[in-house]
């Protein structure tokens, strides 16, 4: 059975760091109304919030999309770096060594992941980079205005591209075989869960990577109909197509689902998600067994939820590098210049 | 035979692989522990075994130490460049060679030693089966030192420091080195004129390539994080840091204050060097054309967000792949401007080893102070080829770390202040640092249109006012950018303009144009982008400046142009790039069918020629002799004759 609710809203207290929600929250976001981007944000703010984490405490960053123009509408208070297209899983590999004691937050695209910045997303799960990495995945180019992602599903229509003749990426099976140390799969609808995978996600120490499905309300939709984008465009004047928005209520489960649960969600363009939940008795440390899942859910046509994979006992990448326990960027010139002695050794060294 | 001390070339021509650096290094080391000053450079192909390859040794007593396009000197070990090699001997040179090579010797003009190499190492007992290709370099090195004089004692401390005191190793190519000399002694007659004899004037200096010296100075620069990506020839310079960050930031703890981070291609190097110093670490990447090519969106993004980040790029030539393995300074205009759009970058050019260690801590300064990138254009000779030096010299300016706000700074300000707001007006805004704790800290960095308060706005005015202040910002680094290095000549009416590596082989020609061609010239060499007041003080000086670099669209030429469009009618290009490092001739020649000659300059030349008709073989004039002894500003030497002018 398919259901479609409005998002609940959210109450405001202190948690034990002594701050509010509103502390954590970003600026408004300009994102298409019903986009599940913000319901992301939404949970990344709660999330922190229920943990206590100051946002102090952390460093958000992203490539460039829709998905990565969200860490705006999050934790006002943290020092954030909106990349390039692809090049965000550098940028934080570098900044995070700076204070090893941080948490990165990035937010990315299947456009911005799967595509272009596909050998760097592959590298920063090798390298067990200290950071939550989502990926808000929709099979679409929303600020490019709807050609198919990486991720789109072979046989997807669009208006502009056809029929899309590709086998998609799979971010948890690419995120899998390059040894991420958390790789879990969430929906944008199932807040609860998206919530839940989000604090594992920000107490694994290394990479974690969160696929989470975000239907685009905009420009993965069905072309004939009332609301669509398309329909939009047709029957507007062109003054008006860069801010037409198609108004659209996000996608929201009526119930939370219970372990190997199978449940079909409507999506906006008419299609049907199949959600499947994780079975009870489901063994995430077990590698194998996750690609097992992943490769029945790809014949199945299913999109399995919760966590599929967790490795506590790598390193993080800074770990590896044995740093000082002073933030990096908190060293002085005592700390970082040697003493002058040494230009007399180095230059006994030279011939 | 009229003896020829100090002053002559010698290449050695091997196969790729063949493990002959060793042997090529020895005789450099040795000549260069003998006083004399040297230079080698290593002419090789991208390849890693079996294409011929070359290694060229200049010895002058004078300090004229570029390469030298004349060979006086050739060993050949290669069959497969014999002929060429033999060719390029010098009418009066020496031409030594393997004899196991069979090939036609046609040159009667020069002596001809051929080396019986393999029977020598053969009849060696000291020598293992598997060691007898690579300790036969050494029987040539032998043979060599033998026949022009390199001290066996000076031979054996180069060895020593090759193998780090490692004494079989020593002792087996000393063995071998030792026999190629007794044989040569016994075997060979001197008739060749080229002999070393000590001198002073290495006194005090070291030996070292550029690379190495880039790494070192930029771990007393205090570097904390460098992202890399291997490509010939910039690879050494991060493979030193990893050699040496152990050693000369090594703490009790055993912790590490840096990280160096073999990136998987060059966009992740750059892209983790710039989180890092946007993050407040000193950070830096190296790098080559291809790989700057690949950089270049990140470089717009670092200029635009204003990160301050350090990129050392070992020019190599373009495009394209290019010539991997030959030098070039063809990356000038391209790091320029580099990234879409309107940017202007800071460049800093170093000249020689000494610059590579300087520029190493300095461009952390200028980068911090600026938040900018920042490019430090080395080249393929410069970085990896070993060159005199002086010794490195301690920093003794602290560390600028630029405008950096702590959370006491912030409380003062009562959280108010904005990133991108220019409140000295120098065009330099105030950053705050990821870890501040400060609840007011924090900004959100983005390569897409901003405001003061680092907020995304499309604004038009905002835009506009945003640009200017960058200009601004990167004209004032010209206040603390090193000033150009400046080789006057008495009574010069022209100027020479260049840059980098191409110093020693300027400083000859412009002893040549002097000497030989009476046309004085006083030589600037630029050290940096944004160009300093000197540049325009010199320009103004000249009715002809000679702009000498090694490209072939006179890169620093068109920039001179467009910065300075008032003294364009001066600039004169003197570009030439053939992937080699930069020879005396070529700058020479290059200025000479440029140079405009003035009215009082072509009536002199034409009584001066009429002069030389009636005396044709004439002994140089008193008066050349003299004018030589006051020359310009020499690098290594404390006197430098004229060898030409006596020969005149």
């Amino acid at each position: 059975m398919a259901e479609t609710l409005p998002m609940a809203g959210a109450t405001a207290n202190t948690n034990l760091a002594g701050l509010t929600k509103n502390d954590y929250r970003g600026n408004p976001t300009t994102l298409c109304q019903g986009c599940g981007h913000n319901s992301i944000s939404n949970q990344i703010v709660t999330a922190l919030y229920e943990m206590n984490t100051v946002p102090e405490a952390v460093m958000k960053f992203s490539g460039i999309g829709c998905s990565s123009k969200s860490p705006t509408y999050f934790l006002n208070r943290t020092f954030g770096f909106n990349s390039l297209h692809g090049r965000m899983p550098s940028i934080a590999t570098g900044a995070l060594f700076a204070d090893a004691h941080m948490k990165g937050i990035g937010v990315s695209g299947d456009g911005d992941s799967a595509s272009i910045g596909m050998g760097q997303f592959k590298h920063v799960m090798r390298r067990n980079v200290n950071m939550v990495y989502i990926v808000e995945n929709n099979g679409v180019y929303g600020l490019t205005k709807g050609q198919f992602s990486a991720t789109a599903e072979k046989g997807l229509q669009l208006k502009k591209q056809g029929e899309n003749p590709y086998m998609p990426v799979d971010i948890c099976m690419e995120a899998l075989v390059s040894n991420a140390t958390f790789v879990a799969r969430s929906f944008a609808g199932n807040p609860k869960q998206v919530k839940e995978l989000l604090k594992a996600a920000l107490a694994h120490d290394g990479i974690a990577v969160l696929d989470i499905i975000s239907p685009c309300v905009t420009f993965n939709n069905q072309e004939n109909a009332f609301h669509s984008y398309a329909w939009g465009k047709d029957h507007e004047e062109p003054l008006h197509e860069i801010s037409y928005i198609a108004p659209r209520n996000e996608i929201i489960l009526e119930r939370e689902m219970e372990e190997g649960e199978i449940r079909e969600v409507a999506m906006h363009d008419g299609s049907t998600v199949i959600l499947k939940n994780l079975e009870k008795g489901y063994d995430p440390k077990d590698r194998y067994e996750a690609l097992r899942v992943m490769e029945e859910a790809q014949r199945n046509n299913w999109l399995v939820t919760g966590l599929l994979y967790i490795n506590t006992t790598k390193p993080t990448l800074t770990n590896i590098y044995n740093l000082v326990d002073t933030p990096l960027n908190r060293l002085t010139e005592a700390d970082l210049r040697p003493e002058r002695s040494m230009i007399d050794e180095v230059n006994a060294l030279m011939f | 035979m009229n003896r020829k001390v100090n002053d002559f070339s010698i290449t050695v021509g091997t196969k790729n692989g063949s493990g002959s650096s060793t042997a090529n290094n020895t005789i450099l080391r040795s000549i260069f522990k003998m006083g004399i000053p040297v230079s080698g450079k290593n002419l090789f192909p991208s390849n890693i075994q079996g294409l011929p390859t070359w290694y060229t040794i200049r010895v002058n007593k004078d300090g004229f130490i570029a390469r030298h396009e004349a060979n006086d000197i050739v060993i050949a070990m290669n069959p497969d460049s014999f002929a060429r090699d033999l060719v390029s001997v010098s009418p009066g040179g020496a031409f030594f060679y393997a004899d196991d090579i069979r090939q036609p010797i046609t040159r009667a003009d020069i002596t001809i030693h051929p080396m019986p190499i393999k029977t020598i190492v053969r009849n060696d007992p000291n020598v293992p089966t598997d060691f007898r290709d690579l300790v036969g370099n050494m029987v040539y090195v032998g043979i060599l030192a033998q026949m022009i004089g390199i001290d066996m004692e000076k031979i054996l401390a180069a060895l020593t420091f090759h193998f780090k005191g490692k004494q079989k190793p020593v002792d087996m190519n000393f063995n071998a080195l030792k026999a190629g000399a007794e044989w040569a002694k016994d075997n060979l007659e001197k008739k060749d004129p080229f002999h070393l004899e000590s001198m002073d004037k290495t006194d005090g200096l070291i030996m070292a390539d550029g690379n190495t010296a880039a790494a070192i100075g930029s771990i007393f620069g205090g570097v904390q994080f460098a992202g890399w990506y291997p490509i010939t020839p910039a690879s050494s310079l991060a493979e030193s840091l990893n050699d040496f960050l152990p050693v000369l930031r090594k703490r009790e703890d055993g912790k590490h204050t840096y990280a160096v981070v073999q990136a998987e291609d060059e966009l992740a190097a750059l892209g983790m060097a710039i989180g890092a110093g946007w993050a407040g670490l000193r950070s830096m990447t190296s790098t080559s054309g291809p790989g700057l090519s690949l950089m270049t969106e990140f470089a717009g993004l670092a200029y635009y967000a204003e990160v301050p980040v350090v990129i050392w790029d070992v020019q190599r030539i373009g495009p394209s792949t290019g010539l991997p393995t030959r030098t070039s300074q063809g990356d000038l205009t391209f790091t320029h401007f580099i990234g879409h759009g309107d940017s202007h970058s800071v460049i800093l050019l170093p000249g020689d080893v000494g610059e590579c260690f300087d520029f190493g801590w300095q461009s952390f300064d200028i980068a911090e102070r600026a938040q900018t990138p920042v490019f430090v254009l080395s080249d393929l000779d410069m970085g990896m080829n070993q060159w005199m030096s002086k010794p490195f010299q301690y920093p003794e300016t602290p560390m600028d770390r630029g405008k950096i706000l702590t959370e006491q700074d912030l409380e003062g300000l009562k959280g108010n202040w904005a990133r991108y707001l220019d409140k000295d007006g120098d065009g330099i805004p105030y950053r705050t640092l990821p870890g501040n704790k400060h609840p007011m800290s924090a900004y959100f960095t983005r390569g897409t249109g901003h405001d003061e308060n680092a907020r995304y706005t499309e604004e038009s005015d905002v835009y506009i006012r945003n640009m200017e202040r960058l200009k601004v910002k990167y004209y004032n680094a010209a206040n603390y950018m090193p000033k150009p290095v400046t080789h006057p000549l008495k009574g010069a009416k022209v100027g020479i303009l260049a840059y980098g590596s191409t110093e020693n082989a300027i400083l000859e020609a412009q002893h040549q144009l002097d000497i030989d061609h009476g046309i004085q010239a006083d030589f600037m060499r630029v050290r940096a982008i944004p160009f300093t007041d000197e540049v325009t003080k010199f320009i103004e000086n000249y009715d002809q400046v000679f702009v000498v670099e090694m490209n072939r669209d006179g890169q620093m030429h068109q920039i001179l142009l467009t910065e300075y469009p008032q003294f364009a009618m001066k600039f004169k290009s003197v570009a030439y790039h053939d992937g080699l490092p930069a020879a005396a001739k070529w700058v020479r020649e290059g200025i000479l069918a440029k140079y405009t000659r003035t009215e009082g300059e072509k009536q002199k030349k034409a009584s001066a020629a009429k002069t030389a008709v009636k005396a044709k073989a004439a002994k140089p004039s008193k008066k050349a002799a003299v004018k030589s002894s006051t020359k310009a500003k020499k690098p290594v030497t404390k006197s430098r004759t004229s060898a030409k002018a006596k020969k005149k």
